[in-house]
């Protein structure tokens, strides 16, 4: 029976973590952060190839390790783990890859399962390779059915796409999305690659620098980030101070100011009227219409901006624009079909509108 | 040519070989992998041989080995023998001096096994002695055969520690390369020669069978 896991570790030496999630059966769940943050330590904890100095990691009922001196091997959690570049056993072919794993079942069934796993994972047709004689995406592919085939009670990702050419990885980000719906224990994958975790994970937590800076639906992490630390990781480039003027309960808006801007926002928390606020939007709370062509949206807020720069990036172009009235920029993306029919160009004046429900006021670090 | 001496030195080589090869594969392997207080301290330890004249080490052996020393002693009322001037003390001496010939290259070895793999390994429910069975052995085994050529082939050549040691006694503790010395000294400049020869093919032969069978292990197990 498949059941949750809850992890809580809490250390500074010989490197500062700290972090209390649970995961639940049949989630994924991306622990997300830069390189250095944490992310691979704390995964190592939860398959007990590393140590927390105190904290509990349970699965269940049925403590893995707590501050009592419980801890159990690796062996003994009966985990499936696809480190970073595979860990294949390079002296074994794909098939004796998989049934190295298989120690839990009776020696006469463990080839027949780990060949229906290969099949499972599209690796029919050749068992007999070695790991040396299998492409990027394969050994990918064996690495996981050998995790799968363990039946574990816990599957542990450590940046399972990173070693993968882009295509290989669009291909696994739909066979992992697929194997998922058959999956119905606790998934854990660690990545720094923010995209990966809103395209396949149901919640996140963000870690940084040992701490975990807040966990949630990853679309709502990116929409509703904590704090600007949280925001600067989501890769959210478009932060700015602001003064708080006015609060209308009822209608739900609060009322901000940057220089002589007055911006609306869909913000119901309670603040002080002058208090000084950051507040930041993603890039599809900004619209870049003409006001000419009569189709900005119908948004409260206008923002006179001048094109500083222009970057064209395959079918996007990234812009950098003044913003007229405050010292701020606002990055952002828009198609590169839109930004020529607009004709945006560098030096070039025009206004953007930002959705009211897309400005997030950010809590103080 | 000393037939007898030959055979001696094979077996004196093949003796040390087999103790030590399995003693090498669990240092190397703790010293490849293990964190710990005082580890540079063990690893100069270990390489000390290397650096110290043979003479010295066999000096250090047969006095501490010696019927005079408390050792050497203990270890003739245990075993009714003592080391000194026997075999068996040859077979001690020869494994000490060889320590860093066969860990070195084990350790080295280990050292290339990727953290993923082991991780991998226990993960798949391995206890450490499968994991080093099924996966690491057949990973390091270049290492381990390097190791077992240059001891076996050092002993072979091994000099100063058995005459220390072992003294000359024909069929107990004379090898090849105090056969060789011996000639020499006996003007025997023909045997002496062939001797010499016989273990300078051995020595080239050796080299270059590991170089290859190491190279086209390599190249199996490329990873």
């Amino acid at each position: 029976m498949a059941v949750d896991l809850h992890c809580r570790v809490n250390q500074t030496l010989p490197i500062p973590l700290n972090a209390d999630f649970t995961c639940h059966a049949g989630e994924v769940l991306a622990v997300v952060g830069p390189s250095g943050g944490g992310k691979t330590t704390l995964l190592r904890m939860i398959a007990g190839l590393g140590k927390p100095t105190q904290g509990e990691i349970r699965s269940g009922d049925t403590v893995w390790f707590d501050n009592n001196g419980t801890c159990l091997s690796p062996q003994a959690r009966h985990i499936g783990y696809v480190p970073q570049h595979f860990g294949l056993f390079p002296n074994l072919t794909a098939l004796q890859n998989v049934v190295s794993a298989l120690d839990h079942i009776p020696l006469d069934e463990r080839v027949p399962r780990a060949l229906d796993w290969l099949e499972r994972v599209n690796l029919q047709g050749m068992p007999d390779r070695l790991p040396s004689q299998l492409s990027g995406g394969q050994k990918q592919r064996v690495a996981l059915a050998r995790a799968l085939a363990r039946e574990p009670s816990i599957l542990l990702l450590d940046e399972p796409f990173s070693a993968v050419d882009r295509e290989t990885r669009e291909r696994l980000y739909l066979e992992l999305a697929r194997l998922k719906s058959q999956l119905a224990v606790p998934v854990i994958m660690v990545t720094h690659d923010l995209n990966e975790a809103l395209l396949l994970a149901d919640r996140m937590i963000l870690i940084s620098q040992g701490k975990m800076l807040q966990q949630g639906k990853p679309h709502e992490v990116l929409a509703r980030p904590r704090n600007e630390a949280v925001a600067r990781q989501m890769g959210l480039r478009n932060l700015f101070n602001a003064h708080v003027v006015a609060q209308d309960e009822e209608q739900g808006i609060t009322w901000l100011k940057m220089g002589e801007i007055l911006i609306a926002s869909d913000y119901g928390g309670s603040l002080d009227i002058g208090s000084k606020v950051r507040w930041v939007i993603p890039n599809q709370g900004i619209r870049f219409n003409a006001i000419a062509s009569g189709r900005l949206c119908r948004s409260f807020n206008k923002l006179d901006v001048i094109i500083d720069s222009m970057l064209v990036m395959g079918e996007t172009v990234r812009l950098i624009c003044n913003v007229v009235g405050i010292e701020g920029q606002l990055n952002t993306e828009v198609p590169l079909h839109l930004a020529t029919k607009l004709a945006l160009a560098e030096g070039v004046r025009t206004t953007v509108a930002l959705k009211s429900d897309q400005i997030h006021i950010l809590e103080p670090c | 040519m000393d037939w007898e001496a030959l055979w001696l030195s094979v077996k004196l080589s093949a003796i040390t070989v087999i103790v030590l090869i399995p003693m090498a594969v669990l240092t190397g392997r703790a010293l490849a992998y293990g964190q710990f207080r005082g580890k540079s301290w063990v690893e100069a330890l270990i390489m000390v041989p290397l650096v110290l004249p043979p003479t010295v080490i066999g000096y250090y052996l047969l006095v501490g080995l010696g019927s005079q020393s408390w050792l050497g002693q203990l270890i003739e009322s245990l075993f009714g023998q003592q080391l000194v001037f026997h075999f068996s003390g040859l077979v001690v001496a020869s494994v000490i001096v060889n320590i860093p010939f066969a860990v070195q290259p084990i350790q080295r070895a280990f050292e290339t096994i990727p953290q993923d793999v082991r991780d991998a390994a226990a993960c798949c429910g391995m206890n450490r002695w499968t994991s080093l069975w099924r996966i690491e052995l057949p990973m390091v085994w270049p290492g381990v055969l390097t190791a077992v050529v240059l001891c076996f082939s050092h002993v072979l050549g091994e000099f100063g520690v058995v005459l220390m040691m072992g003294g000359n006694i024909a069929g107990e503790t004379k090898t090849i390369s105090i056969a060789i010395y011996d000639s020499v000294q006996a003007f025997d400049f023909n045997a002496a020669g062939t001797m010499s020869l016989v273990l300078l093919l051995f020595a080239i032969t050796a080299l270059a069978l590991t170089t290859s069978f190491t190279r086209r292990l390599g190249g199996q197990h490329g990873r």
